[in-house]
């Protein structure tokens, strides 16, 4: 590597993305430069061939929930509309690499959602019956699979939630969040499309049912098309677009342990006792649990929470017990009634909205951005984002995946 | 660990207290002549303020009564709490402490 003359530090490499200023004008306006605002702009130049399109960011790229998530994907969920899109999601996982030509360390190490009770086992077995129906894989492993899976889990029958087996996708994994955000950003920026960062949305000038522009921090920017990817923030914008959405924006936290030599070889996720648990490439143990109970925009929370998360751990993995936490931190996540996110249209004839994921936006980072571009592109929803409509609050057709998505929320 | 003001006990820690989300959600006066659509604002949709707003609490290993805060979600920090009934405070945003020091909660 060369140096820069005389003070012995290597140069800067070179820059993943230009960093532009706005143009007064853009075919389509993405709010929200995350995992899915930078992926539905990926998906626009590749699969629809619109590239005069901005992503705003009022921070610095995927510094939000992008930067903060434990990188867990999977697609086991209970109901048919939410395998369809995160099976499409984990489908496009398999080959991001090569579509971005960038490393991501996709990992496919496989997630046990572990089941502590009989009606953990009743309701485990069941989705495992679902999932396969919906062509996603999953068996049903009882406590020596899970063992010879995880030696480290704690699977003796005399602790106090016992763990009476689990369920196994081997296809569910990690990712390297950072390399997934530079990876896209990077393609969607060679396509021509503008990355503006520190562009914060103040507000929105309308005409009818149209927006047809866009208040920010560094002007006034036309839009012919606005997509909302603004996570626990959207609610924000949707009060200045004067409708509302059935959000509610809570802390949700995760911590890194120090770094430690290879113990963990899968993903475990637990409600009973609430913790999820993997080991980055590098080394530390990812911990995550659910949110904070409480409404809150500070991108941090309640110190019980983590030593909960914490208590949890070291009940599942006693080898866990002499780790040091290295760092703890929060995100913003944006909680709707169903936990099912909403993706599609709005009040407004060219405002579509991709919200609500909660705790698990992560995983359907391509997915989304697929069917979002698409649905921009197109005017009408792709199927995988059909069922998840704003007005399904109100026909009552409901994907509840409250308790239903091997995850508590 | 934030300690909360219960109106009935006094400052306690956070973990006694479990959360209600927004407050002052009246049941609609008239349920029979509301439509779908009114009544899914009423079960689903609610104000995500950022800022200062009012929000329930109930302090489940104590008093087990519920009551409602002013608390600002940017900072989650709380300005005051007050009885189920009592006028909503004004949302200063610099309370004074009281002789208790006990108006922040």
């Amino acid at each position: 590597m060369s140096t820069a003359p005389a003070t012995g530090v290597p140069e800067h490499p070179s820059f993943l993305w230009r960093n532009p200023d706005p143009k007064p004008s853009y075919d389509v306006v993405i709010v929200g430069g995350g995992g899915h605002g930078l992926a539905t702009a990926h998906y626009l130049a590749k699969n629809h061939g619109i590239t005069n399109v901005a992503v705003l960011e009022k921070g610095w790229l995927a510094g939000g929930n992008m930067a903060r998530n434990t990188t867990l994907i999977r697609s086991n969920y209970l109901w048919d509309e939410s395998a369809a899109i995160y099976e499409h999601s984990l489908k496009l996982w398999e080959t991001l690499e090569e579509d971005l030509d960038y490393p991501i360390l996709f990992s496919q190490r496989g997630v046990l959602n572990l089941a502590h009770t009989l009606q953990d086992v009743r309701d485990s077995v069941r989705r495992v019956g679902a999932n396969v129906l919906n062509g996603v894989d999953a068996e049903w492993v009882d406590t020596a699979g899970v063992a010879e899976l995880c030696p480290i889990v704690n699977t003796s029958p005399d602790i106090r939630y016992p763990v009476l087996g689990a369920t196994y996708q081997p296809r569910a994994g990690i990712a390297k969040h950072d390399y997934v955000a530079w990876g896209l950003a990077r393609r969607a920026d060679e396509a021509g499309i503008d990355l503006i960062q520190d562009c914060e949305v103040l507000g929105f000038t309308t005409d009818g049912d149209r927006v047809t522009g866009v208040r920010t921090s560094r002007g006034d920017i036309a839009c012919g098309t606005l997509a909302l990817c603004a996570a626990g923030r959207t609610s924000t914008l949707t009060d200045e677009l004067g409708f509302r959405v059935p959000l509610q924006s809570h802390p949700l936290q995760a911590l890194v342990s120090e770094l430690l030599e290879p113990v963990h070889p899968t993903v475990v996720m637990s409600n009973a006792v609430h913790v999820y648990v993997s080991q980055a490439h590098k080394g530390e143990l990812v911990m995550g649990a659910g949110v904070d109970s409480y409404n809150g925009y500070g991108q941090r929370g309640s110190f019980h929470i983590v030593e909960r998360q914490m208590a949890a751990a070291v009940e599942l993995f006693p080898v866990f017990a002499r780790a040091h936490v290295l760092r703890t931190w929060g995100g913003v996540v944006d909680v709707t009634p169903d936990a099912s996110p909403i993706v599609g249209r709005t009040p407004y004839e060219n405002v579509y909205l991709n919200c609500g994921w909660g705790t698990g936006g992560f995983k359907a980072t391509p997915g989304v951005g697929w069917c979002l571009a698409h649905t921009v592109a197109t005017g009408e929803p792709h199927p995988y984002n059909a069922p998840f409509t704003l007005d399904r609050f109100v026909s009552g057709r409901l994907v509840d995946e409250h308790g239903a998505a091997a995850v508590a929320h | 660990m934030q300690l909360i003001e219960c109106p009935w006990c006094g400052p306690r820690e956070e973990v006694e207290f479990s959360y209600g989300g927004q407050a002052h959600v009246p049941y609609p006066a008239d349920p029979a002549a509301l439509g779908d659509e009114e009544w899914a604002h009423y079960v689903f949709f609610r104000d995500n303020t950022a800022g200062v707003w009012a929000e329930r609490w109930m302090h489940a290993t104590a008093c087990r009564r519920w009551f409602n805060a002013l608390r600002d979600t940017r900072t989650h920090a709380f300005l005051t709490t007050y009885r189920p009934g009592d006028p909503v405070p004004s949302p200063d945003p610099h309370p004074t402490p009281t002789p208790e020091g006990a108006a922040n909660g």
